[in-house]
């Protein structure tokens, strides 16, 4: 097992008055791979655009360690910077800047935080034309705008191209497997896999099991109600798609 | 966003860049306007009399008229007696002849504004026309642009060695009379550009005028005239600025294009004229008149423009589409920062058959500042197979800034079509986080969203002029999302 990369402990956060988090404690070792599951509204989410930097939620208790520096204290870029990328659940559309342009210029800003040299637009292209083949992603992605015009299964595959590129050491991917097909799941999961290193974390944010049949967990977290509520092992999914959420809520109660 | 609140107050706070003032002596009238003070700027330029009589004219039909008050703008009402309409840097000797002689100070003041006057101009390939308040100072490339026939001058040396055109195209597409402001500017104007590309000559290269208000409570009213003779073509920039003072100062140009069969008229403008304080004290006020007619058959004008100073803009550059198959053009973008306010946009009047037009109008808020697009799309019967295309888009930078769209449509020819699109977006917090996560600075967010959100505008613009533009607009909204 890797050190420690992700910790989060007694985590708590509201938005527009409401509580949102309740004291979430989760960590991450080096090398891992989680799973985060649990009903619509439960939080997930929310923890992972906090993660990333979002600053819509007040936080309003708890802390979080990322490499063991006080990861809230930074603000958004230099987390990207220190190696956290966020796969958005729904990326946005940024119309006019080129998919091409924005991701380079997101790989030299890490290089330049990490006093690398900057690559430039030869070896960037050859690089990117490497990834692109990977994801099955036609060259025409080279010229359009930013997810621009991209269907749903588009936008999850350029997120996923974008996290090959920039090599993150902790990727969260939000519900990056909804809406794909079974063709274009197996596409992102073995991105994914590809990325799998001793050295990198991975926490899928999903719904589905399905998933994790390609993307095996060496953790899975029931979220409810603003925490987690149980984790365990990837039979903790299984059980989870034949029984509901339900269960644990009632054993929780009682 | 994740700036702390003091970064940001300084990048919006970021200075003027062209406010500085050159100490030169000057010849100018007093302040005040009335029939002996149009007779007087004419006396000056030694004027020949079909020119004095016009002027008369306009300025008769001005004292009938009252200052425009549909805009969406508002401001202190003008004293027009309280502006000195003539301002000219006084030289030794009488008008310079040649760069070496224009005086040195002047020179210096370009060079600051990073007008390529001498070799850079060579470089670039640009011929430059420099409008000091109200003359114009030095005109390069005049004999490169002499043998390819296209005649590129001050105003009143065309109305000297060329009176002829004047007379014949001045005022035929902007009449004296048109508007409050148009009829003002025929009555006092002191000085342009005017240029004259002559049947089947494309002219050799980009031709350019560079604008500047130096004297304390001047207006600058100077004309510009351009003519592309049967399939001639030329492209044109026009660049702003001024100095910062307290007071506003009064701007009034007007902006005539004729295009004749198959000829094609390029105009660009970056206009950065002194936009105000941050508190909205000072600031050029921009009331300017531009229009351009496609006069013959088959015959282009496309407008381009990028707005990003004054304190209040009010700007209609148009296409008049006479000629059969004729195009109008009218890609524009609009930045108002701070308490700037903005109404420009654009008019087309069908009037030949199977005429074309496109707008393409680009708004950006931040700050305090209200922009509004006011177009009018104007099919008349005899424009059979007419078409337009609209498409107007606005993005807000914070919450206390406003946008507007009013365009206005008359279509009487049943084969018309006319399409319009319209979108309002906040600067989006979504697209901004987008890029922070992927490890982006916010300054480069910001400027990446924006200059995609103007691409469109942008490519239209002549290369080396894109690049100003695109600098400018970074300046203009530096530290705007907070």
């Amino acid at each position: 097992m890797g050190a420690v990369l992700l910790k989060i402990s007694n985590l708590t956060a509201r938005v527009a008055g409401k509580n949102i988090l309740n004291g979430v404690d989760l960590e991450v070792n080096a090398g891992e791979i989680h799973a985060l599951m649990g009903p619509n509204g439960s939080g997930k989410s929310t923890l992972a655009q906090i993660l990333a930097g979002r600053e819509d939620y007040e936080i309003t208790g708890g802390s979080v360690l990322f490499e063991g520096r006080d990861l809230l204290a930074l603000p958004p870029e230099e987390r990207a910077r220190a190696g956290l990328f966020l796969g958005f659940q729904y990326p946005v559309e940024i119309p006019g800047v080129n998919n091409v342009y924005l991701l380079k210029a997101a790989l030299n800003a890490k290089r330049k935080a990490a006093g690398e040299p900057e690559v430039d637009a030869y070896e960037f292209l050859a690089l990117i034309k490497q990834k692109m083949k990977f994801m099955q992603m036609s060259e025409s992605f080279l010229t359009r705008g930013v997810n621009e015009g991209f269907s749903g299964g588009e936008k999850k595959r350029n997120e996923v191209l974008q996290m090959l590129v920039l090599e993150p050491k902790l990727a969260i991917l939000d519900e990056t497997d909804s809406g794909l097909d079974i063709d274009a799941l197996k596409v992102v999961s073995n991105g994914v896999n590809s990325l799998r290193d001793p050295h990198r974390s991975v926490v899928l944010v999903t719904h589905y099991q399905r998933l994790l049949d390609y993307i095996v967990p060496d953790r899975v977290h029931v979220f409810s109600g603003g925490r987690i509520l149980k984790s365990g092992d990837k039979s903790l999914a299984l059980e989870l798609e034949k029984r509901g959420y339900d269960w644990l809520q009632e054993s929780r109660v009682a | 966003m994740s700036s702390k609140p003091q970064d940001v107050e300084a990048l919006i706070g970021r200075k003027y860049q062209h406010g500085f003032v050159t100490d030169i002596e000057s010849d100018s009238l007093p302040p005040g306007l009335d029939e002996e003070v149009v007779r007087a700027i004419s006396r000056k330029k030694q004027e020949p009399a079909f020119l004095l009589d016009w002027r008369l004219k306009a300025f008769r039909h001005w004292l009938t008229m009252r200052e425009p008050q549909w805009a969406h703008v508002h401001y202190q009402r003008i004293d027009y007696q309280d502006i000195s309409y003539y301002s000219a840097p006084r030289t030794p000797a009488n008008a310079p002849k040649s760069l070496e002689e224009v005086d040195p100070k002047l020179l210096a003041t370009y060079a600051k504004l990073g007008i390529p006057l001498h070799e850079r101009a060579r470089l670039a390939g640009v011929a430059v026309d420099a409008v000091f308040d109200s003359v114009s100072v030095a005109t390069t490339f005049k004999d490169k642009l002499a043998k390819a026939g296209v005649i590129f001058c001050s105003f009143s040396d065309a109305v000297h060695h060329h009176p002829e055109l004047v007379e014949r195209y001045l005022g035929s597409v902007v009449p004296a009379a048109d508007n409050f402001f148009a009829a003002l500017n025929s009555a006092v104007f002191s000085d342009g550009s005017f240029v004259y590309v002559p049947a089947g000559v494309r002219c050799p290269m980009e031709l350019s005028t560079y604008f500047r208000i130096n004297a304390a409570k001047t207006g600058q009213f100077e004309r510009t005239l351009i003519i592309a003779a049967e399939g001639a073509s030329v492209s044109y920039l026009e660049g702003c600025t001024a100095p910062m003072r307290d007071e506003n100062q009064l701007h009034a140009a007007v902006v005539e294009l004729v295009a004749l069969d198959d000829a094609r008229i390029k105009y660009s403008t970056v206009q950065n004229w002194y936009p105000g304080d941050e508190n909205g004290i000072g600031g050029i006020f921009n009331f300017v008149t531009k229009r351009g007619e496609c006069r013959g058959r088959n015959s282009k004008i496309s407008w381009t423009q990028v707005e990003t100073g004054s304190a209040i803009t009010w700007k209609y550059p148009s296409c008049v589409l006479r000629g059969d198959n004729s195009v109008g053009e009218f890609y524009s973008v609009a930045v108002t920062n701070n308490y700037q306010q903005a109404d420009t946009g654009t008019k087309m009047i069908h009037i030949g058959r199977n005429t074309r037009s496109t707008i393409v109008s680009k708004g950006i808020s931040a700050g305090h500042a209200e922009n509004t697009y006011r177009g009018q799309v104007k099919i008349l019967p005899s424009a059979e197979g007419a078409r337009n295309f609209t498409q107007c888009d606005s993005l807000l930078m914070g919450a206390k800034c406003a946008a507007h769209t009013f365009p206005y449509m008359e279509v009487k020819n049943p084969t018309a079509v006319v399409e319009h699109e319209a979108s309002t977006s906040k600067i989006g917090e979504d697209q901004l986080f987008y890029c922070l996560q992927r490890g982006i600075s916010q300054e480069d967010a910001v400027n990446m969203i924006v200059s995609g959100f103007c691409k469109v505008v942008f490519k239209e613009l002549p290369m080396e002029f894109a690049v100003e533009a695109q600098n400018l607009l970074s300046v203009s909204l530096e530290g705007a999302v907070g």
